[in-house]
Parts: C-alpha cells; sequence; structure tokens
C-alpha cells in the first residue's frame, strides 16, 4: 500500500532550542498512528507542521509520494489533512450544522444562508459518521464529548484523507473516550489515515496499530504495537526506567480529620455524610457532570451554596468563600490549571505566594526576602524547571505549570488538600512526582483527596475511594481491593452485586 | 510564545555583547523609548516654535501634568484589575463644581474640599458596586456614571463656570514651595506613593491578581469584589482631588473641564503598558507616556 503522508528529516529550530531535529514519521491509509512523548517532546510542533500551522526549516512532507509545502492550515486541508486541536474551537451559541460549514453555508442569490439545505446537509454527514448528535442544537448545549465529535465531523466535512487529532480524550471521561475510540476505529475502516497524539498509553494500545515516540524533539523510533509492551513506550519516551507510578498505601489513622454531614447539593435530593481522616488519601470517583467535583468546590467555599455541616477536628467551621477554607488550612487545587489556578502572565514567584501574600508582607508591604524565600523553597522541594521564580508561568511546561500549582497549596501550610485532576495533561515523570509528593504530604499528616478522571490514578493513589453518582455517594470501597469494574458500575449508576 | 521575549527583555539581567547590542537592549525597556520620544518630541518642538524649551512654558506643562498624574494612578489600578474607567474625566468635573459651590456656600476650605472629596467617593463606590454586585460590565457603568457625573456638574453651575474667591483655598494650586509650585509637588508625593503602592503593597497586589486571572484569584482566596470596589472608589476619589486642585489653580470651576480627559488618560495607560504587562510595575511608564501626550497636545 503506497503512503499516504510522510514526514521525512523535519527541522525546526527556535530561538535557544531546536524543537524538531530531523524527525520522522509515514502514515498509511486507514491506519491509526499514534504519536507519543513527554511534553516539550515536539509532538504538538510537528502537527503544527504537518497542518502548515507553522512551516519547517528544512525536510519535506510528501503527501501520497509528492512533497508538498501548504501554506496554511487552509491550503493543508484542501490537500486532505485535517487537524483537530486539544482546544476546540467551535463556536458555542452556533448550532452544530453552523459549527460543521464554517465559511462554506450554502446561500441563495441574495446571500442569505439556505438553512434548509444546511440542515439537510449537515444531518447526511452525521449520520455517514453514525453521530447521534442533531444538526439543530446550538453547541453550548451538547457535553465536551459530542463537541468533540461535532469538532471531527467539521474536520471530516472537508473529505480529508488524513485526520490528525491532539489529546482527543483529555477532557473525556473514560466511557466518552472508548465512544470516540470506537469512533476513530470505524473512520480507519473506512481508508481515512489518522495522526493520533496522546500521553494516554492505555487509549493508544487501545486503538493504534503503529506506535512513534518523540523524546526532545528528536525521534525515538517506531513500534508495532503488537511488538512492544507499554512498558518499553514509556521507557522510549522518558530515556530510563520510571518504576511505579503509584507509591505504597499509607498506615491508617483514626484521628477523624474533617466530617462532612448531611452535606446536599442543590441539585441532588442525596444527603452525604463522609470523614477523611488524617493522613488519608479519600479518592473520588464518578463520571464527568454527574457531581463529582461539586461536594469539594462546595467543601472549599467556591461553588454552589449547600445545606450541611462540616467538622475540622471535631469543631463546626463554617466556610463562605475560599478565604475562610484557606484559613482553616484547606487548600484546592482545581482542574483546569489555566482557567482556573494559575495566573500564567506572572511570575512563578507571584503564583507560589498567590494564597498567602499576607505571610510574605510586613505591615501591608510585601517582603522581598521573604517572597524570594517562600518561592525558592518549594522550587527546590517540588523540583520545578525553571530559569528563575521571576520567569513567567506561562512559558514552563504543563508538568512545571503544575507543580507550580501545587506549590501554591503547599505555601499555605495546609491541613486539607483537595486535588482535581492533579496530573491532567502533564508528562509520565511529573506525574511520578506529584503522587509521590501527595502521599508524602498524608504520611506528614494531611488529609488529600483526590478527585480525577483516570481511575486507574484513584485506584493507586487512594486509601478509601468514594464513588459518587448524581451529586449522591453510592459506594465506598478500599482501595486495595476494589477494581476498575466494580467502581465503573457503581459510578454509572448499576447496583453493585458484592 | 518563544518568539515575543525580546519584548521583556530586561537589559540588566544580561551582559551585553557589545555595547550597541546594550543600546537596542535598551530601546525595548518601555520607559526608556518613552524618555526618548520625550526629548525627541520637546526638542522638534522647540526648533518649530522657538520658545518651547523656555521655563514658563514648561512650567504650564508639568502644571497640567500635575492634574492627570493623579488620575492616572486611579485608572491604572482600574486597568491592571482588568476592568476601566471611563468616567474618570466627568467625576474630575464634578469634584471641582461641588467644591466651588461649597466655597461659594462659605463652607470652611477643610469641609469644602471633604465635599469635593466626597462626591468622587461616591461616585467610584457605584461604580464599583454595579460592577461587581449587580455584574453590569465596567463599560456600560462607568459609560453611564461619565452622563450622570456631568450631567450633575452642568445642573449645579447651570453651564456656567463658578468663580471662587477664597484666597486660602487657593494655596493648593498656586502657592510654591522653595519655588516650585505646590500643584507639582503634590502630584509629585502622589507619583511617590502610587509607585511604591504599585510596587510592594499586598492591597496593589491583589489588584494585579484579578487582572491576571479573577477565578485563580478568587479560589487563592481573594475577596475579588470587595478589592475591585475599593480600587473604583480610589479612581473617582482621585479623579475628584484632581477637580479640586484644578479649582485652586484658576480659581474657576468649568463644568465642561475634562471632555476628553479620560481617553487622554486610557491611552497614556496603554502606551505606558499597563494591561499589556499585568504584574510588572508598568508605573513609570505610564506617568512617562502621559507626559510625552501631554507635550504633543500643548504643542
Amino acid at each position: 500500500m503506497p503512503v499516504l503522508l510522510e514526514a521525512f528529516k523535519i527541522t525546526k529550530q527556535f530561538p535557544g532550542t531546536l524543537a524538531l531535529d530531523q524527525v520522522q514519521l509515514d502514515l498509511y491509509p486507514g491506519e491509526i498512528h499514534a504519536v507519543m512523548g513527554e511534553n516539550g517532546a515536539g509532538k504538538s510542533k510537528l502537527m503544527k507542521i504537518l497542518s502548515a500551522v507553522t512551516t519547517a526549516d528544512s525536510g519535506e512532507i510528501r503527501f501520497e509520494g509528492n512533497a508538498i509545502a501548504p501554506a496554511s492550515p487552509h491550503e493543508a486541508l484542501a490537500f486532505g489533512i485535517a487537524t483537530v486541536y486539544q482546544e476546540l474551537s467551535l463556536i458555542p451559541t452556533l448550532t452544530v450544522a453552523e459549527n460543521v460549514y464554517p465559511g462554506r453555508l450554502p446561500t441563495n442569490a441574495l446571500g442569505m444562508v439556505k438553512y434548509g439545505e444546511l440542515f439537510q446537509n449537515a444531518a447526511q454527514v452525521l449520520e455517514k459518521l453514525n453521530v447521534s448528535v442533531s444538526p439543530r442544537v446550538p453547541v453550548e448545549i451538547l457535553s465536551i464529548a459530542n463537541q468533540q465529535l461535532g469538532e471531527i465531523t467539521k474536520a471530516l466535512s472537508s473529505n480529508c484523507t488524513v485526520l490528525i487529532l491532539d489529546e482527543p480524550t483529555s477532557a473525556l471521561t473514560d466511557r466518552e473516550s472508548d465512544t470516540l475510540l470506537a469512533f476513530l476505529r470505524r473512520l480507519a475502516e473506512s481508508g481515512i489515515g489518522i495522526l493520533y497524539i496522546s500521553h494516554k498509553l492505555k487509549e493508544v494500545f487501545a486503538i493504534a496499530s503503529r506506535i512513534t515516540v518523540l523524546r526532545d524533539g528528536k525521534y525515538v523510533g517506531t513500534r508495532n504495537k503488537a511488538d512492544v509492551t507499554p512498558d518499553e513506550i514509556i521507557k522510549m519516551m522518558v530515556g530510563r526506567e520510571l518504576g511505579n507510578m503509584y507509591p505504597p498505601k499509607g498506615e491508617k489513622t483514626e484521628h477523624p480529620l474533617l466530617e462532612v454531614r448531611n452535606f446536599r447539593l442543590p441539585t441532588s435530593e442525596a444527603h452525604n455524610t463522609f470523614t477523611l481522616y488524617r493522613g488519608e488519601v479519600l479518592g473520588f470517583a464518578g463520571l464527568i457532570g454527574v457531581g463529582r467535583t461539586e461536594p469539594a468546590r462546595a467543601i472549599f467555599g467556591a461553588g454552589l451554596k449547600v445545606q450541611g455541616e462540616i467538622l475540622l477536628h471535631g469543631v463546626l467551621i463554617k466556610i463562605g468563600s475560599p478565604k475562610d477554607a484557606i484559613e482553616h488550612g484547606i487548600g484546592y487545587l482545581p482542574e483546569d490549571r489555566k482557567a482556573a489556578g494559575l495566573f500564567l502572565e506572572m511570575s512563578l514567584k507571584w503564583n507560589i505566594e498567590a494564597a498567602v501574600v499576607d505571610a510574605v508582607s510586613m505591615h501591608g508591604y510585601v517582603s522581598l526576602a521573604k517572597e524570594r524565600a517562600l518561592a525558592d523553597h518549594h522550587i527546590n522541594q517540588l523540583n520545578v524547571i525553571t530559569s528563575s521564580i521571576e520567569q513567567e508561568v506561562r512559558r514552563l511546561s504543563g508538568g512545571n505549570q503544575q507543580k507550580a500549582l501545587v506549590a501554591k497549596w503547599l505555601a499555605i501550610k495546609p491541613k486539607i488538600l483537595i486535588v482535581d485532576e492533579p496530573t491532567r495533561g502533564i508528562d509520565v515523570g511529573a506525574k511520578k512526582e506529584i503522587h509521590f509528593l501527595l502521599r508524602s504530604l498524608a504520611d506528614n499528616g494531611v488529609g488529600v483527596i483526590i478527585i480525577s478522571s483516570e481511575l486507574l490514578e484513584v485506584i493507586g493513589m487512594s486509601d478509601r475511594i468514594l464513588v459518587i453518582h448524581n451529586g449522591a455517594i453510592v459506594a465506598e470501597y478500599d482501595a486495595q481491593t476494589v477494581t476498575e469494574k466494580q467502581i465503573i458500575r457503581s459510578a454509572s449508576g448499576q447496583k453493585v452485586s458484592e | 510564545m518563544e518568539e515575543t521575549s525580546l519584548l521583556s527583555t530586561v537589559p540588566a539581567k544580561h551582559k551585553p555583547a557589545s555595547s550597541i547590542h546594550f543600546l537596542v537592549r535598551l530601546l525595548w525597556v518601555r520607559e526608556f523609548a518613552l524618555i526618548l520620544m520625550i526629548v525627541f518630541i520637546g526638542l522638534a518642538l522647540h526648533l518649530l516654535t522657538g520658545h518651547f524649551l523656555t521655563t514658563p512654558n514648561l512650567n504650564a506643562i508639568a502644571l497640567g501634568f500635575a492634574t492627570s498624574a493623579i488620575i492616572v494612578l486611579g485608572m491604572t489600578a482600574a486597568l491592571v484589575s482588568g476592568g476601566f474607567d471611563l468616567s474618570v474625566g466627568s467625576v474630575f468635573a464634578v469634584g471641582g463644581v461641588t467644591v466651588a459651590v461649597a466655597l461659594r456656600a462659605k463652607l470652611p476650605i477643610p469641609i469644602a474640599i471633604l465635599y469635593g472629596l466626597g462626591i468622587g467617593l461616591l461616585a467610584g463606590l457605584v461604580n464599583g458596586l454595579l460592577i461587581t454586585k449587580v455584574r453590569i460590565n465596567p463599560f456600560i457603568t462607568t459609560l453611564g456614571m461619565l452622563g450622570i457625573a456631568r450631567g450633575a456638574s452642568l445642573a449645579i453651575t447651570v453651564g456656567t463656570p463658578i468663580g471662587i474667591h477664597a484666597e486660602d483655598f487657593l494655596v493648593y494650586g498656586q502657592g510654591k514651595f522653595l519655588e516650585i509650585p505646590n500643584l507639582i509637588l503634590i502630584a509629585l508625593f502622589v507619583i511617590l506613593i502610587g509607585n511604591i503602592l504599585m510596587r510592594r503593597s499586598v492591597a496593589f497586589r491583589q489588584i494585579y491578581y484579578i487582572g491576571g486571572n479573577e477565578e485563580a484569584a478568587r479560589l487563592s482566596g481573594i475577596n475579588a469584589d470587595q478589592v475591585k470596589t475599593g480600587f473604583y472608589v480610589l479612581a473617582g476619589t482621585l479623579a475628584a482631588l484632581a477637580g479640586v486642585l484644578l479649582v485652586s489653580r484658576f480659581t474657576v470651576a468649568d463644568p465642561g473641564t475634562g471632555n476628553g480627559e479620560k481617553l487622554r488618560i486610557i491611552a497614556a495607560c496603554i502606551i505606558g503598558g499597563c494591561s499589556l504587562s499585568r504584574g510588572k510595575e508598568p508605573l513609570l511608564a505610564v506617568y512617562l507616556a502621559s507626559s510625552s501626550l501631554d507635550l504633543l497636545i500643548t504643542a
């Protein structure tokens, strides 16, 4: 079979770094080819060159054997190369159909949009792809998963032969991911070549036929899935053996740290009661959008007003705002680090001290010496790779950004730390470091609540797991013995047969 | 991202490879570029008019700059928080008009000044509460306040300037200390305090966090609504203070004062890099930008 798309010795230089160094890649029709690598390995850079968002300094892109040089994403699309980026680009208030045909709306002689025809065309495309979404609804009311499908439909509506996907499941639950992966398999069977960028080994092994690994902008190798194990791929990605991703579990204590009683979300009928013990890592598992995050936000005073009582060390406390929570020693690491966690344009130093500005100041003035000491301490503790504490956070890699956010919460010297998706979108090395750090906090008496859509992470990190469905705690498991299957069954509201 | 790094380069941190290299770097620093611009404009105007760089003329420019400088501090805070305040120009006028009316009513000078400042404080408070509690867009809110304050000054004065005769009041705008006009001293004082506050005070630090990422600021325990309201109050009060000083300088309160002032102030803040470099303490640059605009306008 002829090669569909080939990248040959692609090199791209940025001031100070060689982002891509003679990287190669080939894609056959009907194949799903995964591209893996840690953050900064050059995966996204390579994709941007293939979709002509940027151009390479040297090297060649070959399409069906001929060298091509598309000057813009538009030209790449004309060759049949469509790309779906990590950030969704749909316009929320417009309908699915309008989003699928942006700039290609059918119009009549007066230049008015022919909506009948538009909806009909869109319905046909959606049906052909077996996407059960109405073309007439506005995108904003769709789930993230369906928006993702809409995004892919948009890419495919241009009759592309190559589809490039950048971390398409980063915002999806396991179940939604499965639906998407099944969809991609059907697409590949129809002859489309798919380049699939992902961090997630499990997904890649479920879907790809070949895997290419990049590291530090260099091509490490391409393997057939059948000939390689996940551990070997990790070794190719990080250049060393990583060992166990999860730290050993902690010793149980019987000291209740946080007691939550008769806790009820306004969106739910259920009254929940649970206890977090000193030195414990408590996992919250559940599907996105069914109140997995809300209880945590409510405890932190950042969410909906809720009914119920919160006791800290056996004493009833009142939390009306994040400020109250922080004063009680409760920290909350939000799931979306860019939108709700970091001050991207500010320095690392300012980000770390954001929740404790009072502690680094005297008489209402920030002490330069104290803020430097605080930042230095946490950068060393967390092994944040940065040129200086003055570095703007947006210039750090994903893993280091996440560490900066963790540092902000360590700075309050928390008694309780709630972490929501603590390792989303970061590389395996940083992920492991954050896992071990959370466990060492617990070993020092902090109560940690971990919320994650990655079931393996919840099981690997927690001592106990609460499963949440529609705002109610529906099951409690010992993390030592629970299986993924049991959690999924409870999380989707099915009765559990023990 | 990497491509823009030159703009934020601070030369002091880098060892220049050569002196030319160093000069190129220096040009990227906003403050330096603005000083050059001011010198250049000044020289050009002097050559064109023949009497630009003379003491009386520069004095007049400095006095004009003094009132803007006070307003700039409040506007900078509003911009840094991610909002802005269109009403400063007309609050400036209503502050002046209020103090003039109070003086005409033979109120003691300190009380009259308090009235003037109070009206600015009130305007700022209304702005702040509407923006943070009722969640009206800052543009709409302060545009409304612009109309209200302008309307109020016109109504109070019935459209004609009010002269004042309180001799003791004029010391702020016309008096001198060691041959330096008091007005300039007051402005320098405000600039100095403002600069220190912006660099180091916890309150200003909070406004940077809010401007940087309001949601993250809230989750970091900052009471964003309270802080923002506080800074709109500051902006209003400072604008009124400038209005009071202007009346003291000219002995007359004109309800039309400050038309166009707001745009000049916003332009100064933006040229000074306010909203563009959050957390980088651009106040000096803002003042330099403000003075260069003043120069151009005077010309």
